[in-house]
C-alpha cells in the first residue's frame, strides 16, 4: 500500500509542474497584450505596466519567468490584485464558506444520488427507474445556472422557503438551497453511475454464488453487490469534491455567496486578471491534490488495484 | 460544477436489459438470416426503433433549421429592430416571449440565437474530435514512449477543468474590437477546445488499445500491412464507436459551456446573439421580468438535452454487449 | 420403496422471453442417493445447468417459470416450500460450485471472509470463529499455507486454488448434496485431475451425493456411478457408467462417444455429429434429435419417444434403441 502511494505521488509531480506551467502560459505567454483586461475596463497606466513587467519578470525568457513564478508559488505568493491585496489572503478568507457549501453538496450527492441509484437499479424497468433516468437526464442537460435561477426564483422568491441570496457569514440553513443547486449535476451523475454499476453487478457471477450460498436477498444485494458497485462511485464523488470547490463559481455568483467561487465570479466581472489567475491556480492545485487522495483511497478500497 | 467531459467518461455504460437469466445455456440462434451484419448496420436498425433517438433527432433537425434558416420560424421578423418603448414587456399575443431591456422581441432573438450557440458546440466538437482522435490513435497504437509522453501531456491539460480553462483563456483575450460572428465564435471554440480535446484523446486511446490486440489486426500485420494502413483501415474504423458517443454527448456539454461562459460575461459578446448572451443580459431582471431569461434558458436546455439523448441512444445501439 | 436423497420428478421449466417461449426443460427426471455420483452430460442448451439451478432455487423467475414436476429432497417437494426454508437448505444442505472461479468469487472480500460467511449466516457464529473454520476448510481442500492465505483475495490465487476455495465454501456446512456445474472446464488438464480427485475424496469422506454437470466425457469416466445424457431439455439416455460407455442405446450418446478423438484412430477424419442443437424457442416435432439422427424414420418426426427400458438401470428415449444398442461401436466412426 505504501509503495502504491509513493508511486502515485511521484506521478503527480510532473503533472503539477506541467499544469501550473500551462496556466501560466495561457495567461502570460499567449500572443497579444498580456495586460489587456488586467486593470479593469481601462488600459493599464504605463507606470503600472513597467512595474508589473519587472515584477512578473516578463522581460525574461519564458522558462525563467515560469521558474521565478514557481518559486513564488512555493513560497505561497500567488500575486496581488489590482487593489494591492494579496490573492492568497483573499482566498483564505473566502475558503471556509465554500468548504461548507461543498460539504453540504457532497452530503446531498451521497444521500440522494446513491439512494436514487440503488432504488432505480432494484426496480429496473419500472416506474421508479424511469423516473430517476428521466429526471437525471433533465438535470444533466440543464446548465447549472439555469437550475440555479430556477431554484432561486421558485423556492427563494416565489415560495420564500429559503433566502434568495446569502449574506456574509451565512448560516447552514441559508446554504441549503445553493448547496442543492451545486450538487444537482453531480447528484445526477452519481445516481446514473450507481444505477449502472449496481445493475451490472446484480447480474455478476459472484452474486449467483452468494445466492447459492443461501444468503438472504438483503445480504446479497446490500453486502455483496452494493459494495462492488460503490467503488467507482466513491472515487467519482471524491474527484468531484475538488470540482465542487472550484465550480461553485456559478452557484456562488447567483446566490451572492462570498466564497472562492464568488471571488472568482467578481474578479471575472471586474476583470481583475491577476486575481483570476491566482484563484484558478489554487483551485487546480487543490483539484490535483484531491485526485491524488482519491487515487489512494481507491487503492485502499479495491484490493485488486493495490497489488498491481 | 463538474467538468461534464470528465464525468461522462467515467459514467458506467447503461445497457438495456435484454432477457438474460441465470445460467441459461441456450444455444445461439442457429442460422439467423444469412446477410452479413456489421456493427453499424445493426446499430442503425436498432436506432431506428428507439423512441429516444427519434425524438432527439427530430429536435436536433429543428434546431439546425433554426440555426441556418431562422426566417422559417420568425416569419421574416428581424432580431435587431428594437423599440425602446416596449422595454421588458411580458409575453403577449404580439410577442410570444415578450420583450427584453432594449425592446427587442425575445422570441425572434431566441430563434436567431440558435446559430451562434450551436455553431460553437459543433465546431468545438469537431476540433476536439480531430485533435483528440488523432492523438489518441497515435498514443494507443504505438504505445511505449509515445504513449507515455502523450498521456502525461493529456493528464496535464486534463487537470484544468474545462470551465476554468475557458475562463483563463477568455480573460486574457477580452473582446474589444472583434465583432464579427466568426471571430467571436472562433475565440470561444478555441477557449473550449484548448482543454476539451483531452477527454476525446483518452476515449480514443483506450478504444484503440483494445482494438489493436484484436485478432484481425494481428492477422493484417502478419500479412505484411504497414502501420499506416493498419491504422487507417482496421484500427480506426473499429475504435470509432465510443468516440462518437462521447462526441455527441460532449456537443451538448459545449453548448452548455458556451452559455455558462456567456453568463459569466466572458463568452460571446453583443451584438452576437446567443442563448448565453441573452441569459447574461437578463440576469439582473430576473425578479421583475423572468421571461427574458427563461425562454432562452428553455431553448438552451432542450438543445443540450437532445444531444445528450442522442448520445445515449447511439451508445445503446453501438453497445457490443448486446450483440 | 426406499426414499432417494434427491429426486427430480418430471420437471418442466420454460423461459418467457421477448422472442417467444423457450422450453428449456421438458420432463426431466433423475434420482440421487447418498454417496452416489450422478453425471449429467450434455452440450450448451441441453438444460443441464438450468435443472441444477432449479434444484438450488437460484433461477431468475421471471423470465423462468416452472410449469410442472416436483423436486423432492428427503421426500419433501422443494418447489412447494417457502423461500425461507429453501434458503436455509441452500448452501447448507444442498450446495453448488460453478465453472469460472474468478468471476464466481467476490473480488473485494478475502477468501476467508467468504468462507466464514457460511458459518456466520447459517450457524450464527462470530466472525473470529468463522475464520478459524475457514482455515480448517482450506486445509482440508489442500491449499498450502492456509493460515497465511486466509486473508488473501481471490485474484491472488491460481485457477486451481480458487476452485478449491469454492469447493471449501460449498462443503463448509457438510451438505448432503453437492452440485458441481462444470467445475473443471476452465482448468488445465493436470489441475482438472487434481480437482476431480479432491471431489471424489471429499465425497467419500462425507458420504455426499454429487451431481456432476459437464460436457466432457473424459472427466466423467473415472468419477461417476451413473450418467444421464441430456439433449434439448430432455434426458435421452440414462445408465450406470460402464454400460453407457460400452453399449450406448441412443444415437446422440453414440455420436458423442464416436466424436471423442482416440489414439488408435490416428489418420482418419474426426467424426462430429452433423447439424446444430435446436433453438429452444422452436423445437422440432417428435423426437428433438431427429434432424441430426442417422437412424431417423417417419415415426421420429411424429412421436416423442418415451423412456424405453433397455436393461436394468438403463433407459433410452429412442424409438430405435435396439439398433443402437446392438450396433457394432468399434467401427461406426469409419
Amino acid at each position: 500500500m505504501g509503495r502504491y502511494t509513493i508511486r502515485r505521488l511521484l506521478q503527480m509531480i510532473p503533472v503539477i509542474i506541467g499544469t501550473t506551467f500551462l496556466i501560466y502560459a495561457m495567461v502570460w505567454a499567449l500572443p497579444g497584450d498580456p495586460f489587456a483586461g488586467k486593470c479593469g475596463d481601462r488600459p493599464c497606466p504605463p507606470s503600472y505596466v513597467a512595474e508589473m513587467r519587472a515584477k512578473f519578470n516578463l522581460d525574461d525568457p519564458l522558462p525563467v519567468q515560469y521558474g521565478k513564478y514557481l518559486g513564488n508559488l512555493v513560497q505561497g505568493n500567488f500575486g496581488e490584485s489590482f487593489s494591492g491585496r494579496s490573492v492568497l489572503d483573499e482566498i483564505t478568507q473566502a475558503f471556509p464558506v465554500t468548504f461548507q457549501l461543498a460539504v453540504l453538496a457532497i452530503i446531498f450527492e451521497i444521500v440522494i444520488g446513491i439512494g436514487a441509484g440503488v432504488l432505480a437499479a432494484l426496480r429496473r424497468g419500472k416506474f421508479l427507474d424511469n423516473l430517476v433516468l428521466i429526471s437525471t437526464l433533465i438535470v444533466i442537460s440543464i446548465p447549472v445556472f439555469v437550475i440555479g435561477y430556477l431554484m432561486q426564483y421558485v423556492f427563494g422568491l416565489k415560495l420564500g422557503w429559503f433566502p434568495p441570496t446569502v449574506g456574509a457569514d451565512p448560516t447552514v440553513y441559508e446554504l441549503i438551497l445553493p448547496a442543492f443547486v451545486l450538487a444537482s449535476l453531480s447528484l445526477a451523475y452519481v445516481a446514473r453511475l450507481m444505477r449502472g454499476n449496481l445493475t451490472e453487478n446484480l447480474r455478476a457471477d459472484y452474486v449467483r454464488t452468494a445466492t447459492a450460498k443461501g444468503l438472504s436477498r438483503r445480504r446479497v444485494i446490500g453486502r455483496h453487490a452494493v459494495r462492488n458497485s460503490l467503488i467507482p462511485v466513491v472515487t467519482f464523488i471524491g474527484a468531484d469534491f475538488g470540482a465542487l470547490l472550484g465550480g461553485a463559481i456559478v452557484t456562488e455568483g447567483i446566490f451572492n455567496i462570498r466564497g472562492i467561487g464568488g471571488l472568482l465570479y467578481l474578479s471575472i466581472r471586474t476583470r481583475e486578471g491577476a486575481t483570476v489567475v491566482g484563484v484558478v491556480t489554487v483551485l487546480v492545485l487543490v483539484f490535483l491534490l484531491v485526485n491524488l487522495l482519491v487515487d489512494i483511497l481507491y487503492g485502499a478500497i479495491d484490493p485488486r488495484i493495490r497489488y498491481e | 460544477m463538474s467538468d461534464p467531459n470528465a464525468s461522462l467518461a467515467a459514467a458506467a455504460p447503461e445497457t438495456v436489459e435484454k432477457e438474460t437469466y441465470l445460467g441459461a445455456d441456450l444455444p445461439p440462434e442457429a442460422g439467423k438470416g444469412g446477410q452479413s451484419r456489421s456493427l453499424w448496420s445493426d446499430a442503425w436498425r436498432e436506432l431506428r426503433s428507439s423512441k429516444i433517438f427519434v425524438i432527439s433527432a427530430v429536435l436536433i433537425v429543428l434546431f439546425l433549421i433554426m440555426a441556418f434558416f431562422p426566417q422559417v420560424f420568425t416569419f421574416g421578423k428581424d432580431p435587431y429592430t428594437c423599440d425602446l418603448t416596449k422595454s421588458r414587456l411580458p409575453p403577449s399575443s404580439e410577442a410570444w416571449f415578450g420583450y427584453d431591456t432594449n425592446g427587442c422581441d425575445v422570441y425572434t432573438r431566441t430563434i436567431y440565437g440558435a446559430k451562434a450557440s450551436i455553431l460553437v458546440g459543433v465546431l468545438t466538437t469537431v476540433f476536439c474530435m480531430l485533435v483528440g482522435g488523432f492523438l489518441g490513435t497515435i498514443a494507443g497504437f504505438f504505445g511505449g514512449w509515445t504513449d507515455a509522453i502523450l498521456s502525461r501531456i493529456t493528464d496535464i491539460f486534463f487537470a484544468i477543468p474545462l470551465l476554468l480553462g475557458g475562463i483563463l483563456v477568455l480573460t486574457s483575450f477580452p473582446s474589444g474590437d472583434s465583432t464579427t460572428l466568426f471571430q467571436e465564435v472562433g475565440k470561444v471554440v478555441l477557449a473550449l477546445g484548448i482543454l476539451g480535446w483531452t477527454a476525446m484523446t483518452r476515449i480514443m486511446r483506450s478504444s484503440v488499445i483494445q482494438v489493436r490486440n484484436a485478432d484481425f489486426v494481428v492477422a493484417a500485420r502478419a500479412l505484411g500491412a504497414s502501420n499506416g494502413r493498419i491504422m487507417r483501415k482496421h484500427v480506426v474504423p473499429n475504435s470509432l464507436a465510443p468516440l462518437i458517443v462521447v462526441a455527441t454527448i460532449s456537443l451538448g456539454g459545449y453548448i452548455g459551456a458556451e452559455a455558462t461562459l456567456s453568463f459569466l460575461g466572458l463568452g460571446l459578446q453583443p451584438p452576437v446573439i446567443s442563448w448565453g448572451t441573452m441569459i447574461n443580459e437578463a440576469q439582473k431582471y430576473i425578479r421583475v421580468s423572468p421571461h427574458m431569461l427563461f425562454f432562452p434558458a428553455i431553448f438552451l436546455s432542450v438543445a443540450v438535452l437532445s444531444f445528450i439523448m442522442l448520445g445515449d441512444a447511439v451508445r445503446e445501439a453501438l453497445d457490443p454487449k448486446l450483440r | 420403496m426406499s426414499e432417494h436423497l434427491l429426486e427430480v420428478d418430471d420437471l418442466y421449466v420454460e423461459f418467457r422471453t421477448r422472442d417467444g417461449v423457450a422450453k428449456a426443460i421438458n420432463g426431466v427426471s433423475y434420482t440421487l442417493d447418498a454417496g452416489e455420483t450422478l453425471a449429467v452430460l450434455g452440450e450448451s442448451g441441453s438444460g443441464k445447468s438450468v435443472t441444477a439451478q432449479t434444484i438450488m432455487g437460484i433461477l431468475d423467475m421471471p423470465p423462468g417459470v416452472i410449469t410442472g414436476g416436483e423436486i423432492r429432497y428427503n421426500g419433501e417437494d422443494l418447489l412447494q416450500m417457502t423461500e425461507d426454508r429453501r434458503r436455509k437448505i441452500r448452501g447448507a444442505e444442498i450446495s453448488m460450485i460453478f465453472q469460472d472461479s474468478l468471476s464466481a468469487l467476490n473480488p473485494v472480500f478475502t477468501v476467508g471472509d467468504q468462507i466464514s460467511e457460511m458459518f456466520q449466516v447459517h450457524r450464527g457464529m462470530s466472525k473470529k470463529d468463522g475464520m478459524k473454520k475457514a482455515v480448517e476448510l482450506m486445509d482440508s481442500v489442500r491449499i498450502p499455507a492456509a493460515r497465511e492465505r486466509v486473508k488473501d483475495f481471490p485474484h491472488q490465487f491460481s485457477g486451481g486454488m480458487r476452485q478449491r476455495i469454492m469447493i471449501a465454501m460449498a462443503i463448509s456446512l457438510d451438505p448432503a448434496v453437492l452440485i458441481a456445474d462444470e467445475p473443471t472446464t476452465a482448468l488445465d488438464v493436470t489441475v482438472q485431475a487434481q480437482i476431480m480427485d479432491l471431489l471424489q475424496d471429499l465425497q467419500r469422506e462425507r458420504n455426499m451425493g454429487m451431481i456432476l454437470i459437464t460436457h466432457d466425457l473424459g472427466v466423467v469416466a473415472g468419477v461417476a456411478d451413473k450418467i444421464a445424457v441430456m439433449y434439448a431439455g430432455r434426458i435421452v439416455e440414462d445408465a450406470d457408467i460402464l454400460p453407457l460407455y460400452a453399449t450406448p442405446a441412443h444415437p446422440y450418446t453414440e455420436g458423442l462417444l464416436d466424436s471423442m478423438p482416440r489414439v488408435d484412430t490416428k489418420g482418419s477424419e474426426l467424426y462430429a455429429i452433423k447439424g446444430l442443437p435446436p433453438s429452444l424457442l422452436n423445437l422440432p416435432p417428435g423426437c428433438n434429435f431427429n434432424p441430426r439422427c442417422p437412424y431417423k424414420q417417419e415415426i421420429c418426426l411424429q412421436e416423442v419417444p418415451p423412456r424405453y427400458e433397455v436393461a436394468s438401470n438403463h433407459h433410452s428415449a429412442c424409438h430405435f434403441w435396439e439398433e443402437v444398442y446392438s450396433g457394432d461401436r468399434a467401427d461406426s466412426a469409419g
